[in-house]
């Protein structure tokens, strides 16, 4: 469970003071790479909300952000900074009423349809930026202008410098981590576990629970689509990619790999992943093999699932246990 | 029966697939009332039960909760009415503590009353008072049963239907279930009880309800009731 106890409270803080510390001793490459990573693990959490915490395996998570994305695009006029106040709200209801009308027709079905009926949908919203003049083609589309961030003529934050957004993106981390902490941790998140583990039993205990998946559907689609803002305000640069099957699906690797079930194992999933990437695709180590790089980082993924079946997150704990184990086989031993 | 009627049911079919296992039953469980199901494996009582919350749609005939049509209903709709569910196999949440369990189950009755709080519960199964940070997974079968049977009651019902809910618990922790269920009766609560055990079902009951091929054979108070003519329909 997430922040229970002080000392998790503690890890918490000490984690995000080094992300914060971050951007004193990293390039420039560094804080980029760092940003683009709290981005995905903010989309990350959104899928564990659906996926760790309510039992519902969505495929089509990146329709989501991809729809996030192209609406600051979209919505920007040519050479016209536009305020983030309204773009990012604007863009995230975009995202929102897509989940909306996604999730109350999937939620109809469940196990593998789900699966496959999001991952449809999710199919027909690429399509849509792919092949229509709405999402202007295959190419993707820039963003001239990056918002801007003013209230009363000052400016709050200047998104074209990259430290800027890395401090953007770092906010945001926390405060959706923090948002689903407390949100997990109410009646409505100790319906969702329900929901989980035996929804025939939370109908029996009084619960609509297709009313409760919906919330929690549209709700992960809204957190999606504001990291498809962010990442768009950081790009500057939106294509058809962002909404395909690839990265819904590199996403439920990111939380698979992080441990199903915790929150921070999203975020740790989402590290681990981007990281592995960085390394397998490496040509200072693997020289021409890093061109073969999704094979290195399949292997390690296969490895590191099958050695650890809670993910990173369960790490401490599969340690722990192991201790623990030791020394009272030997007292056993010894009686 | 003079009491308010609270659950009944009229005509009651219920299929699963191309199997008809309800053919045509009457059902009563007046305001306060405990009734005794009972009958063999497979007999339909499950089947019953589940058809009256709303769990089986394929399903015909009338029922009604609290003058409520809920021929129709969905299950949620029926726990609202006030009625609370203690399946068989107890039907925790193995991933919520013993605390979270109960707290997200808790409400008031539909007329607003709160008798059934946190702390009566954990009253009623003191057991539970020193599990409340341990997730259901972690607790044994009889402690289980008894959040499954405390969860009900936080629902502030007005009927509990209770199903084999002393399957495979210890002699020690079936009596404790049976004392609960005697106070569930004492409080007012109408509980509708299935179990093996007929002689103990007859003495905590008002009426017993025999169910046979998925027919009521047999229905009087259960005063009256002969143990033996109970003991030839239930083949012991």
């Amino acid at each position: 469970m997430d922040f229970r106890g002080g000392r998790n409270v503690v890890l918490a803080a000490a984690v995000v003071a080094a992300l914060a510390l971050f951007p004193l001793v990293a390039g420039k490459f560094g804080i980029d790479l760092v940003t683009k990573i709290m981005i995905f693990a903010v989309l990350a959490l959104s899928l564990e909300l659906l996926v760790g915490q309510t039992g519902l395996v969505c495929f089509g998570q990146a329709a989501f952000f991809g729809i996030g994305a192209y609406a600051v695009v979209l919505a920007t006029p040519q050479y016209q900074a536009v305020s983030i106040f309204w773009l990012a709200p604007l863009a995230v209801a975009c995202a929102t009423l897509y989940a909306l009308f996604v999730g109350s027709l999937v939620l109809r079905t469940r196990g593998v349809y789900f699966i496959m009926v999001t991952l449809a949908f999710a199919q027909m919203a690429y399509y849509v930026f792919h092949d229509t003049p709405l999402g202007r083609g295959t190419d993707g589309v820039y963003l001239y202008v990056r918002p801007s961030a003013e209230v009363f003529g000052v400016t709050l934050v200047n998104f074209e410098k990259p430290v800027s957004l890395y401090y953007v993106a770092l906010a945001a981390l926390v405060a959706t981590f923090a948002f689903l902490a407390v949100l997990l941790r109410s009646r409505f998140g100790r319906a969702l576990a329900g929901i989980k583990a035996n929804e025939q039993r939370m109908r029996a205990a009084g619960f609509s629970t297709y009313a409760y998946k919906l919330a929690a559907f549209t709700l992960s689609g809204a957190i999606a689509g504001f990291a498809g803002v962010l990442f768009a305000v950081k790009d500057a640069f939106v294509n058809p990619e962002l909404l395909a099957w690839h990265l819904s699906g590199s996403l439920l690797v990111m939380i698979i790999l992080g441990g199903l079930g915790r929150l921070w194992g999203a975020v740790i999933g989402a590290f681990a992943y981007a990281l592995l990437q960085e390394f397998f695709q490496s040509q200072a180590i693997f020289g021409d093999l890093a061109k073969h790089w999704l094979l290195g980082l399949g292997l390690t993924i296969i490895a590191m699932v099958a050695l650890l079946p809670e993910g990173l997150a369960g790490l401490p704990a599969a340690v722990s246990r192991r201790l623990a184990r030791k020394p009272a086989r030997s007292a056993g031993g010894n009686a | 029966m003079s009491a308010e009627k609270l659950i009944e049911a009229r005509g009651l079919h219920a299929w699963y697939g191309s199997s008809h296992v309800l053919h045509g039953v009457d059902l009563l469980l007046g305001r306060g009332e405990t009734v005794g199901l009972l009958g063999r494996n497979g007999m339909g009582k499950s089947t019953l039960i589940r058809t009256l919350l709303g769990h089986v749609r394929e399903r015909d005939g009338r029922i009604s909760v609290a003058g409520r049509d809920v021929s129709k209903a969905r299950p949620h709709e029926v726990a609202k009415l006030g009625v609370a569910y203690v399946p068989e196999g107890r039907g925790i949440f193995p991933n919520l503590t013993v605390r979270e369990n109960l707290l997200m189950a808790a409400r008031p009755s539909r007329d607003g009353r709160r008798e059934w709080n946190f702390e009566r519960v954990i009253e009623t199964f003191p057991r539970l008072g020193q599990r409340l940070d341990h997730f259901g997974a972690q607790l044994s079968g009889g402690e289980q049963q008894m959040l499954s049977i405390g969860r009900a009651l936080a629902t502030n019902p007005d009927a509990i239907i209770l199903d084999e809910a002393t399957e495979g618990l210890a002699p020690l922790i079936v009596q404790e279930i049976w004392r609960v269920i005697g106070t569930i009766r004492t409080a007012g609560i109408a509980t509708m009880v299935v179990d093996r055990d007929y002689r103990r079902v007859a003495a905590e009951s008002d009426r017993v309800v025999v169910l046979q091929k998925g027919r009521v054979v047999l229905e009087g108070a259960a005063k009256s009731v002969r143990h033996e003519e109970l003991a030839g329909f239930l083949g012991v």
